[in-house]
């Protein structure tokens, strides 16, 4: 099924609070060598027919106005996967 | 005076803030998330709750509503508008105020009664306060860190646009210790704490004269009742 995939990541100087607990819980599995961990999303659009550019532009636009919030989160790439 | 109380899927305080509009005088007006029209209320309240379960970001679905788009053009000409805690979440998602809300910094919901000082008493829903007057209601969220970016944090400050700060304990991580905010006008204030749960005698905080006897979200309704009033 074709589908456009937007990945979005809380901004890199904000902290992000679930992050910072997965950390912590990887730090008492011993693995200790991760120095931070962040949790983002992965958005998938699915369509029944083949995707246009017209379809990734609009999702590119939606990605910045909806999907994210740029106060807090990037959207950090846009793709299509068939 | 009607002050309308928008519903949308999963708000859970809309019927203590009709409610309180009654407790202060007002005429409380349910209105629907999925209607475009206000009904012509004098003010409109966005309550409390998990709006869309909270899914995506919190409010950010509620703040594509047709009632709040059409809250969004009034509030722009001035209508009184009141987010409490979701609410306030939908207001900034809607971009009436500024900054973001995220996942408290400790990770856990907390509920407590909140001591807040009330920064700006120039606001419609704020205008019986004194300036600096500490008040007491209660606080429950998951998601009420305030963050906001260096510049937009220096705005606020200049502008006086801090409506309501945390005292004692910074409960979510906000920066600035901010629990509210206003628009440039004033007519629309944003606070994670809930004023329509301390509005009834027996049913507040506590009080060192009395058990549950905290009244101060009483003034948040009866604020904006007197302003619509004398306007």
């Amino acid at each position: 099924m074709p589908k456009i995939i937007v990945e979005i990541m809380p901004k890199q100087d904000l902290l992000d609070p679930p992050g910072k607990a997965v950390a912590g819980a990887l730090h008492r599995f011993g693995l200790k060598e991760i120095s931070a961990v962040r949790i983002g999303k992965r958005i998938e659009l699915h369509y029944d027919r083949p995707i246009t550019e017209k379809d990734i532009e609009s999702a590119k636009e939606q990605a910045k106005s909806f999907l994210s919030n740029d106060v807090i989160e990037d959207v950090v790439k846009v793709s299509v996967e068939d | 005076m009607r002050i309308g109380v928008i519903t949308y899927p999963g708000s859970l305080d809309d019927r203590d803030a009709q409610r309180a509009i009654k407790l202060a005088g007002g005429t409380p007006v349910p209105l629907w998330h999925a209607d475009s029209s206000l009904k012509k209320v004098d003010a409109v309240v966005l309550p409390g709750g998990f709006s869309y379960g909270d899914y995506l970001r919190c409010g950010a679905i509620a703040a594509q509503a047709p009632a709040t788009k059409e809250v969004v053009k009034l509030a722009n000409q001035g209508l009184p508008v009141l987010g409490i805690c979701n609410g306030f979440q939908v207001l900034v998602e809607a971009h009436l105020l500024p900054g973001g809300l995220i996942r408290n910094e400790h990770q856990h919901f907390i509920c407590r009664d909140q001591k807040l000082r009330v920064e700006n008493n120039q606001t419609a829903w704020t205008n019986l306060f004194e300036k600096d007057q500490e008040i007491t209601i209660p606080l429950k969220n998951g998601e009420g860190g305030y963050i906001a970016t260096p510049d937009t944090l220096k705005m606020l400050e200049e502008e006086n646009r801090v409506v309501f700060r945390y005292l004692e304990l910074n409960p979510n991580g906000s920066m600035n210790d901010i629990a509210g905010l206003t628009n440039e006008r004033g007519n629309v204030v944003g606070l994670m704490p809930h004023p329509e749960h301390a509005v009834e005698p027996g049913f507040g905080p506590d009080r060192p004269e009395a058990m549950r006897s905290g009244i101060d979200g009483l003034s948040f309704f009866q604020s904006v009742l007197k302003q619509l009033v004398s306007s």
